[in-house]
């Protein structure tokens, strides 16, 4: 394989070389690098990369470990020593991390080396990546499109080759949307699942850590990693991880897929309905058996969702006071004035909006009204589920309503851009997992752009939808379908 | 719930220590009672009998042996400090 071609690699394929010693660490990063220099001026996935730091990890690197000198890119929102982490904030602007998440940690360990932070909505608000206060990433199968959000950056990377595979975070969506507007595989992990510590939070119990990849077998290897109990977040499960990759390759047969009727909502694009459809009859023949099943509450999600992230998010970004680190507002002439000011300045349109509405809900006289209110349907939500998977064992649905939009589209509307959620969001309110793996192409005015399958498991059964993804992918060629950046 | 038309942006701004300009008071409170008018369906809901969930997957107390660790430096707990003298962060004066 010519030097050139390794970005198009998969990590486990590259994993192989690089075991096989065909390859170094270090020519992986020197081409990547070339790849990222090439493509990056035209999607803008990135907002720090330093290469010098990767390849003097790259020269160290174990081979034999199961990541041993894959680089992997980072969501600016973790945390890895050294690094810039401006969580897509200019309150944030000037931030360098003192220290690793415990997902890096986990990572290295694996033998993997963190390389650039991507773009995202600021804190990780947003559906489009548009709300960076740093620049604007693209899809890269159509320029003029939003790459999805908030973990963008990432998703673009990966789809433009510009990345062998990219860590995101989950709170409503925001792996799962913009895998499937950029095409390629993204995993919410169950609750509790991968350790939160060094993760900027935004929701604290909505919040997860998880890999987005070329292939279902690529983020089941970065899963195996990095999921665990992690003595340092306190809401991390100590249930024993599984080998990801060992259902692989199990087929279907006895599977029971659950379609929810509340999913066939109005305003589905007739094209991305058709291609789930498609995907549901492909599972069926693959041994699946198909359950039509009920989720009532399905219509409250975005509700439910909008008041209890906000309200987490308005106590959660009360420390960015500008007093420890941050953005400091100049000459305040008093506390008040210092934090007002700091806030006001540090913080863009979209987070003041989410921290004013978090900060109602929670307000004397309405804490019950609106935030116990939300919990208590987010019970409801829940029992749905555990009702659903006692009649099945994963659920399929659309990931996205429709495919990419154009940039610029939505950002005057936002409760136009929160019901981009409406499929996801619920997981994240039930604590359970998720993944999104392509499953075909919408044709929208000339433009040939991804569609995303869903596909749900409880808490804690990441192996079966590994499993099922798994045996989809294998059984279709979408995932081996490239934009055509990505190809130069 | 509560009358949409009960958000006064201005005050909640306030109680968020968080300075807006006239302009985006006025537009958040358009965009807020959009999304609030949306999220009104939730009163639609029987919770009679439904205990709140503060997460997805119940939690109650989590305890862990306290064991002192190797953790920051003050050099290193100061490095991102938008003012700091003697290992120390230099806040805004808060008594006169």
């Amino acid at each position: 394989m010519s030097e050139k071609n390794l970005p198009a690699l998969t990590v486990a394929d590259l994993q192989a070389l690089l075991r096989k010693k065909q390859i170094s660490p270090r020519e992986v990063i020197e081409s990547l690098r070339a790849r990222i220099e090439h493509v990056e001026p035209k999607i803008d996935a990135y907002l720090s990369i330093d290469f010098d730091a990767a390849l003097k990890e790259a020269d160290q690197a174990n081979v034999d470990l199961p990541l041993g000198g894959v680089p992997i890119a980072i969501k600016d929102i973790i945390n890895v020593a050294g690094q810039p982490c401006t969580c897509g904030s200019k309150i944030l602007g000037s931030y360098r991390s003192p220290y690793n998440a415990t997902v890096i940690e986990r990572l290295r360990a694996a033998g993997a080396i963190p390389l650039g932070k991507t773009n995202m909505d600021e804190f990780a608000m947003g559906s489009s990546t548009e709300n960076s206060a740093f620049k604007v990433s693209r899809n890269p199968w159509d320029l003029s499109r939003v790459p999805g959000g908030s973990s963008g950056g990432s998703a673009a990377a990966v789809a433009a080759n510009a990345a062998f595979a990219g860590l995101g975070t989950d709170t409503g969506g925001s792996i799962r949307q913009p895998a499937s507007l950029c095409g390629v595989v993204g995993v919410k992990p169950s609750y509790g699942r991968v350790s939160r510590f060094g993760l900027t939070a935004f929701a604290s119990s909505l919040d997860q850590v998880g890999p987005l990849t070329k292939t279902v077998r690529d983020s089941a290897m970065i899963m195996s990693a990095m999921a665990g109990h992690d003595r340092h977040d306190s809401t991390s499960l100590s249930d024993p991880v599984p080998d990801y990759t060992k259902n692989l390759g199990r087929d279907l047969k006895g599977i029971r897929l659950g379609v929810p009727k509340e999913y066939r909502v109005e305003g589905i694009n007739p094209q991305v309905s058709s291609a789930v459809n498609a995907a549901i009859k492909q599972l069926e023949s693959l041994g699946a058996e198909i359950v039509h099943l009920s989720l009532p509450h399905t219509d409250y999600g975005i509700a439910v969702y909008y008041f209890i992230a906000t309200a987490e998010a308005s106590a959660n970004l009360a420390r960015f006071d500008g007093v420890r680190y941050g953005h400091r507002a100049k000459d305040p002439k008093d506390l008040l004035d210092h934090y007002g000011r700091t806030r006001e300045e540090g913080f863009g349109e979209e987070v003041k909006r989410r921290i004013i509405l978090g900060t109602y809900v929670l307000s004397s006289g309405y804490y019950d009204a609106y935030y116990v209110r939300a919990q208590k349907v987010r019970q409801l939500i829940r029992e749905d589920f555990v009702k659903a998977f006692e009649k099945c064992d994963a659920i399929i649905s659309p990931t996205s309503p429709e495919p990419a939009f154009k940039l610029g589209e939505r950002t005057a509307d936002p409760l136009a851009m929160y019901l981009a959620d409406i499929f996801t969001n619920t997981a994240n309110l039930a604590g359970i997992c998720g993944i999104n793996v392509p499953c075909g192409f919408a044709k929208v005015n000339g433009s040939q752009l991804p569609v995303g399958l869903q596909i749900l498991g409880k808490s804690l059964d990441e192996a079966r939808i590994f499993q099922i993804a798994h045996a989809y992918e294998q059984s279709t060629d979408w995932h081996n379908a490239r934009p055509a950046i990505a190809a130069k | 719930m509560a009358k949409t038309t009960d958000l006064d942006v201005g005050y909640v701004s306030k109680l968020a220590r968080l300075n807006l300009s006239e302009e985006e008071t006025s537009r958040f409170q358009k965009q807020l009672a959009d999304v609030l008018e949306y999220a009104g369906k939730l009163g639609n809901v029987d919770v009679s009998h439904v205990e709140a969930a503060a997460h997805g997957v119940p939690m109650f107390n989590v305890f862990r042996e306290d064991e002192p660790c190797d953790w920051f430096s003050a050099e290193e707990a100061l490095s991102n400090a938008p003012h700091k003298a003697n290992q120390l962060f230099v806040v805004t004066k808060v008594v006169e």
